[in-house]
């Protein structure tokens, strides 16, 4: 783009020969950084592999146990956080307005899928479904009097026609729910550092610190929000929808 | 890599279709297919991941490097899945004595 390449001049490090050859280092280098995320997240996807794969049917209980409706809304905040990032990216590129107004929009969809995510967590607080000593995860579809967590049941000693399998239910159902924390933990983390990120490049966008000749910040936060976007993409069908015709 | 415009429209019709795809994965999810819920979930997630892969992350319109690194990243995890389960899934096949 030679009309650009003037004003462009003034804005590449002197490494680089000029400003595209800076922003395909850039991008190569985020791509770099994305695969080692991919490794990252990777590892859990792969424990959750091994572990649906031992445990198929507490997977499934476990997963009745989570809340669709606020998971399929939160995937649709997302995936729209992700829509108003990439047309953040476009009004940089193109210089015009709206930058930081869809800064501010995927901020605030951002922050909504976060607030979200802490509603879920406080519900598996109040139904005991932490992994950890107080863990007792109860079946709905069972009857009241047949629910090996059901508290008179316990405390009655009799927890079940065979205590084992139910132990073992319990435990597994532990692992599930160790899996779904640690992941969607990951997974907002990530969230955490993606609104910081959009908060350092609001306060860059109203300095004027972006131009057609030089949006390469925006457009590498919109990578890094797209990846962590891709993740949920899968978290959501592999943690909510399990056996959900059951 | 000269600089692509995404034109705003292609970014809405990305966005129309994964909303689109999101409701499929729900109601799919709740249609009794035997073995073959997991494996429809995942065909979902991955037709998204690519959509958001190709034009809100620009990749379509990127060099053959980055789709290199891309490449790179998903081999290696297929590696780990691959070698992972291949312990996990053989255990047990030839017996031990004593065992």
């Amino acid at each position: 783009m030679p009309a650009e390449s003037h004003a462009a001049a003034a804005i590449h490090a002197h490494q680089f020969e000029d400003a595209e050859q800076q922003r395909d280092a850039v991008t190569l280098g985020m791509w770099a950084f994305l695969l080692t995320e991919v490794l990252f997240f990777g590892g859990l996807f792969t424990a959750y592999t091994i572990y649906r794969w031992s445990f198929p049917a507490a997977f499934a209980l476990s997963s009745h146990h989570l809340d669709v409706l606020l998971g399929g809304v939160n995937t649709v905040i997302l995936i729209g956080s992700s829509l108003t990032m990439a047309l953040a990216v476009h009004a940089a590129q193109v210089g015009g307005r709206g930058v930081v107004g869809y800064l501010l929009l995927t901020m605030l969809l951002g922050s909504a899928f976060l607030g979200i995510k802490a509603v879920e967590y406080d519900h598996k607080f109040a139904e005991r479904l932490i992994p950890g000593a107080s863990f007792l995860m109860r079946d709905e579809r069972r009857p009241a009097h047949l629910d090996p967590a059901g508290d008179a049941v316990v405390a009655a000693g009799m927890a079940s026609a065979d205590p084992g399998v139910e132990a073992d239910l319990q435990h597994h159902a532990q692992i599930f729910f160790s899996l779904y924390f640690a992941m969607t933990g990951m997974h907002a983390l990530h969230m955490v550092v993606g609104l910081g990120l959009l908060a350092w490049l609001v306060l860059a966008a109203r300095r004027g610190r972006f131009s057609p000749a030089y949006s390469t910040p925006v457009e590498i936060v919109g990578l890094y929000w797209h990846f962590v976007d891709i993740v949920w993409i899968f978290l959501f069908p592999l943690l909510y929808l399990i056996d959900r015709h059951a | 890599m000269s600089q692509h415009v995404v034109s705003p429209k292609i970014y809405f019709a990305v966005f129309a279709s994964l909303m689109l795809l999101t409701a499929l994965t729900v109601w799919a999810a709740f249609q009794d297919l035997g073995p073959f819920n997991l494996a429809v979930a995942l065909g979902i997630a991955t037709l998204k991941a690519t959509l958001v892969v190709l034009y809100f992350m620009h990749v379509r319109y990127n060099p053959k490097l980055i789709w290199l690194v891309i490449g790179l990243a998903v081999a290696w995890f297929g590696v780990f899945l691959v070698v992972t389960l291949s312990d996990y899934l053989s255990r047990g096949w030839i017996p031990f004595p004593g065992k």
